[in-house]
Formats: C-alpha cells, structure tokens, sequence
C-alpha cells in the first residue's frame, strides 16, 4: 500500500473539524516548526526536494530562497488555489476535505517566508469550498494559532480567503497578484519576478495549495524522511486527479515513480479502461500538456516503462514526452475523437486568454475557428498545416505560458495523430453527429 | 557602461537601457518595430509582441542564449549581451507570424480610415507582412462609439496597445476608460459610456499606432497626404504650447502634437490648443513639419526629394525580386 501525505485520514468523518484534524495528529507539524528558526525549515524544505505541484515543477526550497529581503518592506505568501486547468481537481479536493491541512501549511510557510500577511486565491467558482476554509480559519483563530503572537512565538499571521471572479488565467501568479490587488488579471512582464516585486511590490511567494500542504509532511517528517519517497528529483507523493474513461476516476495519491501502466489498470488506482476497451491516448497533466498515444505513455522511446514522475513523462521531449504538470491525468479510449477533443481544449484557451498579447489573443480563437472547420467536415490538408504553423507562431512568443499551454496540445495532436485530421478531411460523410455542430456560416461573429 | 551588439553594431548605453533604445541609439535597419511600446508613458510595451528579438548571448558573465524570443522594448541590456533581429530567420519569421495575428481581426477599412498615411500597421504591413491573408472566418466587429466631443473609437480597428490607457492614467488627472472584458473581445471602454472629459485627452489619439482613436473634429475631412503640417507654437499655460498645424492654405484642419522619427510623442499638448486655436493668427508658425518618410506618406513634404525617390526605387526594386522569386518558384 502506497504511503498517504495528504490523503491520510480524509474518510474520517469530520476530519474538516479543528478537533478531528487535531485528534489525528494535526498542527503536531506547526508547533514542531514554531520550534525552528525560519531558516531551518526553509533547509528542510530544500532538502526535501518539494517541487511546486502547480505545474511548472519549481524546486520549492530554492524559489523560497529567492525571496528578496529589502529592509523594512513586508513579505506576502499567496496559497494559489485558483485550480481551473481542465482535468485538474485535486486541490478542491483537498481543501473541501482536509481544509486545516492547508491552513497549517499556509501558517509554517508564512512562518519560515516571513510573511505577517498571507492569502489563499480561490477560484470564484468554488464558493462553497472558501466557506469551509473561512470556517477552518475562524477556528485556527480561536485555537491561536493564527494572529498575535501564534503558539507565544511572537510571530503574527492573518490569512485571508480571496475569491477570483472566474478567470483561469488569474492562476498564472502575476495575473493572480494583479486580480488580488483588485485589478484586472492580467499577467506581468517578467522581470521582475513576485520574489522580488510581487504583491504590493513587495517580496511575495506563490505557491500551489499541494505544494503548501505537502510542507506539513515535509516539517513533520524531516527534508531527508521526505526525499526518501519517490524517486530521483521526484520526491513525496502526488496528487493525480484521474478522469476520462477509467473505471475508478477520482484523486489519487501516488508515489511518484509509479509506473504509469499500474496507475491506469491497478485497481488501487484508476481501475482500468471502463468496458474493457483499448486505451488510445492519455493526457497526463492537465489540458496544457502534450497529449500522448497509448504506446508512448505507457512506454518510452527506448522501451523502458513510463512511470508518473517529472522526469520519466518528460523523457523524449516533445517529441516523445510530456510533462507532469498539474497532475490531471485524462485517459481516453478507442472511442474518443482526437480531432473533437482538442477542439473542445483549444475552445477553452481561446474563451481565457487575457487578450494582452497578439500571439494568444488573436491566435487562439483562429485556431478554434479552424479547428471547428475540420471537425464539421469542411477542412482541408492545407488547414491541418495552417494549425501547425498557427500553434508555432504562438508557443514562446507571449507574455505567460498561457499561449504555450494552448499551442502544446494543438501541436501534440497533430504530431502524434495526424491521420485522424486527414481521416476527417478525406471523409466528411463520415462524421457523425455533425449536425450537433453549429455549422461554419453561422458561427457567432461577436 | 553595459555594452550591447545588436546585429554586429556595439554600443555602451547606460544601465537600465533596454535593447530596443539602444537599438533606436544605433538606428537604421535594425530597429526593431514597437507597436505598443512608447517611450513617454511607462510601463508600455510588451504586448504586442512585434518587437520580439532573439537573445544569442545574454551577457560576458552568463554567455547562454535566451530560451525564447524577448520583447526588445522591455528587455533591459545586460553587459556583453549579443542580440539578433534583422540577422536572424527565426526573428523575421516570428515577426511576421506577429503580423499577421494583428491584421486577421482588423478590418482592412484604410480608404476609409483617417488614419491611412500615418498608421503604423500600415507601415508594419508593408515591411513584415504578407500580400495574402490565410484567415477566412468572419472578423470580429464593434459598434463605434463617441468618447466625449472630441474623439471617436473604433474598436473593430484596435490592437490593444494599451498606449491610450497609459495616457489616460498618466497624464489625464481622472482615468474613465480602461480595458473591459478579455481575450479576443477585450474592448477599449469607458466605463459606462462615460465621456472622456479632460484638458489633455486629445493626447489618446496621437499615441493610437492605429485608426481606432480619431479626431472627432477632424473626421473625413481629407486624407493626411493633402495637408501641409507646420510646426507652430503658442503661449499656453497648461502645456509646451508646441505643436503641428495641419492645413489646407490658410485653414488649419487639425491640430497634433509633435511626433519624434519613432513617431511617438515627447511633449504632449492640451485640449485647448488641439482643438479650441484653429485659426492661425492664434499662433506663431516657424515652418514646415519636418516629415519622416516613415510617419506620413506625404507626397508634397520631403524635403529631400532625391532620397525619397530613391527609397521608393528600392522599395519597388525589392517588390520586383519578390514577385520574380515568387514566380520562378512555381
Ligand atoms: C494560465 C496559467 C494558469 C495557471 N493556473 C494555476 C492554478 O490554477 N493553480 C496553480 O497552483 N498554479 C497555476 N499556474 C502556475 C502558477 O503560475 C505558478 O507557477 C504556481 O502557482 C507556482 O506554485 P508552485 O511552485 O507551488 O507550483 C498557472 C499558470 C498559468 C500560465
Ligand atoms: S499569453 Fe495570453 S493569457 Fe498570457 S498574457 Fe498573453 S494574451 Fe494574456
Ligand atoms: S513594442 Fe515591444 S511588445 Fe509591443
């Protein structure tokens, strides 16, 4: 049985209490931390080897370690709960269930950053999930440790719940901090970067809820107990929230190294391909990745299992590979059409892009546009190279990844299953349900 | 000093420069073009993207490239730093992908546009761009709309540079209008109709690269090309009081501010003198507006008719080995 960080005890029945969480071991982390210099749990972090869960995979400890430290100017930790990349539902479901495991996190992490003043962005959508962390945060309040003088350290923290209003593009940590100083969220030009002029100008860490909660363990066991999970540079354990045709959907806790076959077909895990039928391609961390065929996620180039760890999916570059990202892990089977899917992927890119930069604002809703051509059986081959060439134009020429996460699976698609957009050029008359589609001449003109 | 190469051109710019000033130091060919960018309003630039060069060598100390193409015009230079535009392929080809993002949503209106003969998309067209289009959807379109007396908005022709937002929170003393909504309907707006009602305003329609902000005074009343600017100026207490008259004989049609060779404004002007001092007596006239061949195309104002003849004796030359190139490629 895999070894639970996060997931433990998250079926105990009002374990979102205070005094469940604390009669199953919690807060145990905080007073132990509240024992460390700062500097030492930052050490314990960076020895943990804690990469951000948010998606890019940043070393935790060392972008902890980048936080600027201009005298007299505050230090701001920002928890990023603004979860809205298609596939990914693992932090909803961690501060829904285990909402003191976050708040513990966010109060060892302001504690070790030096943060008198904190903040979780929460997805505006999730409403009801802020009313339960509010309700958490009350209760840390009363129980001290949260506000003056926490635990008689003499260390303060008040932690505020912010709600988005319905932007995935504020889960980009510039766009967010723009959205939390109440502007709009638009993404900022980099450099400078938050650690040195973040919210209010000033030092500020983002930080995914998992990578914030993953900090409790890490405290609780010790960097080098922690490091010992996992496998290479991928230490601990991770959520993987699971979906599409698998039996057993849901949020998973892995090991990172798990071989990515076991975690489709185990039933401790996603339980196999629902009716029995063949696996045809997976997506294996959120929409933004690149999409793989069955072959090459469960196996590398060379032959070697792909297992679930940054670099066992990445192994092969574009090429070959994808990434971990976010952890949303979408399976696929026989029955699923590439060219429909993606089309529905590239409809939510174009819908959330901020529309500051050329490339993403424009590029975007042409390749929807094209997209939707080929879906409804009026493509051609030309259009299938326009995408390609569309896509290129995009990825690395924006201001945030925004673009790249909508060129990757645009490019992916067509490199690995090209066939399937001829298949639907050739042979129109054998689309199905295309008068589900609003056809090209009455598409919206806005 | 940093010192930067940018082409095979070295220059030692002080700290803080970014690549395209020192670019703009160097001048010529290798400038890069800056949609959004304008160097009197801060924070601009960076989103337009057409600016983009590529980063060979990042500086002496660290000699790595940049992973991706940097936006020049918010990019500082960095010592040793080596930079690429015109030199790199990948640069071109990029720029003119930026282009072509830029002209699918536009509407193409020029014989109808007041903007025509001194807009920068046209002129960024001209040089980056392709004859053909590859999009073939509907373009996105917006109804126009009156902000206040003195200017019109033309959303459907906008690029979102965001230049008039800047000037509206820099130099206006009361920013009403901003950018609403987002991605490909994100609109210059302001909020609830409000008009724009400010001493200096009229400055939104000098930055707008495009004919999206225009002269409501001003409107189809000739093509930019028939006019004569002189330089003039008057005693004004809320401005430098410098600026252009635009006239047809003794009447002056419009009044702007003073556009530098990267046609962007450094000493913007009032409302009072843009649109309250149309008659000439109110002014002193020091001369003809020295035109770049950049800015307007002007047929009546180059001073130097023999070089403007020869620039368009290449322009043509180049043209023809496009077309040849392009035909003997079949
Ligand atoms: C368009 C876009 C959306 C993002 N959305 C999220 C998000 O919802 N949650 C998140 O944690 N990170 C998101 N990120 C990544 C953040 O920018 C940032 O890298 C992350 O919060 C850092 O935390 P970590 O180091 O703990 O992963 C997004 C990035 C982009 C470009
Ligand atoms: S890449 Fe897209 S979302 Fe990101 S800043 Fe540019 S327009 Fe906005
Ligand atoms: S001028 Fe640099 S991005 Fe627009």
């Amino acid at each position: 049985m895999a070894r639970k960080l996060l997931l433990e005890n998250i079926d105990v029945p009002g374990i979102n209490s205070m005094e469940a969480y604390r009669a199953h071991g919690g807060y145990a982390a905080l007073e132990k931390a509240m024992r460390m210099k700062p500097a030492e749990i930052v050490e314990e972090v960076k020895k943990s080897g804690l990469r951000g869960r948010g998606g890019a995979g940043f070393p935790t400890g060392m972008k902890w370690s980048f936080i600027a430290n201009p005298p007299g100017v505050p230090h701001y930790l920002i928890c990023n709960a603004d979860e809205s990349e298609p596939g990914t539902f693992k932090d909803r479901f961690l501060m829904q269930r285990k909402p003191h495991l976050l708040i513990e996190g966010m109060i060892i992490s302001s504690f070790a950053l030096g943060a008198n003043t904190s903040y979780i962005y929460i997805r505006g959508e999730m409403l009801y999930v802020l009313h339960i962390l509010e309700k958490a945060i009350q209760e840390a309040y009363d129980a001290g440790y949260l506000g003056k003088n926490i635990l008689g350290s003499g260390f303060d923290l008040d932690l505020y719940v912010h709600p988005g209003a319905g932007a995935y593009i504020c889960g980009e940590e510039t766009g967010l901090i723009e959205s939390l100083e109440g502007k709009r969220g638009n993404p900022r030009i980099k450099p400078p970067f938050p650690a040195v002029k973040g919210l209010w100008d000033c030092p500020t860490v983002v930080n995914n809820v998992e990578t914030i909660a993953a900090v409790v363990p890490v405290i609780s066991m010790g960097g080098d107990e922690y490091a010992k999970i996992g496998i290479g540079k991928s230490t601990g354990t991770k959520l993987i929230s699971a979906c599409g045709h698998i039996n057993k959907p849901g949020v998973y806790e892995i090991e990172l190294g798990l071989p990515v076959e076991e975690f489709i077909y185990s039933d401790q895990y996603c339980g196999g391909i629902r009716g029995g039928r063949k696996l045809k391609a997976v997506v294996a961390g959120g929409s933004s990745v690149p999409i793989l065929p069955s072959d090459l996620i469960l196996k590398t180039p060379k032959g070697e299992p792909r297992l679930m760890s940054y670099e066992s999916l990445s192994d092969g570059g574009f090429q070959s590979g994808t990434m971990l990202g976010s952890g949303g892990f979408i399976a696929m089977d026989e029955t699923t059409s590439i060219v429909k899917n993606l089309w529905n992927f590239t409809r939510f890119y174009h819908h959330e892009s901020c529309g500051q930069c050329s490339p993403c604002r424009e590029g975007t809703g042409w390749m929807e546009k094209v997209l939707h051509k080929i879906l409804t059986g009026h493509g051609t081959i030309k259009d299938i190279d326009l995408l390609w060439d569309i896509q290129g134009k995009i990825e690395g020429k924006t201001i945030c990844p925004l673009g790249d996460a909508a060129a990757w699976p645009v490019a992916s698609a067509i490199r690995h299953f090209r066939a399937e957009f001829e298949e639907y050029v050739k042979n129109p008359s054998k689309i199905k349900d295309v008068k589900h589609y609003y056809r090209l001449h009455d598409m919206p003109v806005i | 000093m940093p010192k930067v190469t940018i082409d095979g051109h070295s220059i030692e710019v002080p700290e803080g420069t970014t690549i395209l000033q020192a670019a703009r130091m160097i001048g010529g060919e290798i400038v890069p073009p800056a949609m959004c960018y304008y160097s009197s309003l801060k924070g601009s630039g960076g989103y337009c993207r057409t600016c983009i060069v590529r980063v060979a060598q990042g500086s002496a100390k660290d000699p790595r490239p940049m992973p991706k193409p940097v936006a020049s015009c918010r990019t500082p230079v960095m010592d040793g730093m080596v930079v690429e535009n015109i030199t790199s392929p990948e640069v071109l080809e990029a720029r003119k992908g930026v282009v072509e993002f830029l002209l699918i949503n536009h509407p193409l209106d020029c014989p109808v546009c007041d903007q025509a003969g001194e807009c920068d998309l046209q002129n960024l067209s001209f040089a980056h761009g392709t004859e053909k289009t590859r999009y073939e959807f509907p373009r996105r379109t917006f109804e126009k709309k009156d902000i206040g007396n003195y200017i019109k908005l033309h959303m459907t022709r906008c690029i979102l540079c965001y230049r008039c937002v800047k000037v509206a929170d820099q130099i206006t003393d009361e920013r009403v209008h901003g950018v609403m909504n987002r991605g490909d309907v994100a609109e210059i707006s302001t909020y609830i109709e409000k008009a724009v009602e400010n001493d200096f305003s009229g400055n939104m329609i000098d930055v707008c690269p495009v004919g999206a902000l225009t002269d409501r005074t001003y409107r189809f009343k000739s093509r930019v090309w028939f006019l004569n600017p002189m330089d003039a100026h008057r005693d004004c207490k809320k401005c430098s009081g410098k600026a252009v008259l635009w006239m047809h004989g003794e009447e002056i049609y419009r009044v702007t501010a003073r556009k530098d060779q990267n046609a962007e404004v450094k000493e913007f002007i009032c409302n009072e003198c843009r649109y309250d001092k149309k008659d000439v007596k109110q002014w002193v006239v020091e001369g003809p507006r020295h035109i770049d061949r950049t800015s307007v195309i002007s047929a009546n104002h180059y001073e130097d008719l023999n070089s403007l003849k020869h620039a368009i004796g290449e322009q043509q030359k180049k043209l023809q080995e496009k077309i040849t190139q392009k035909t003997s490629g079949i």
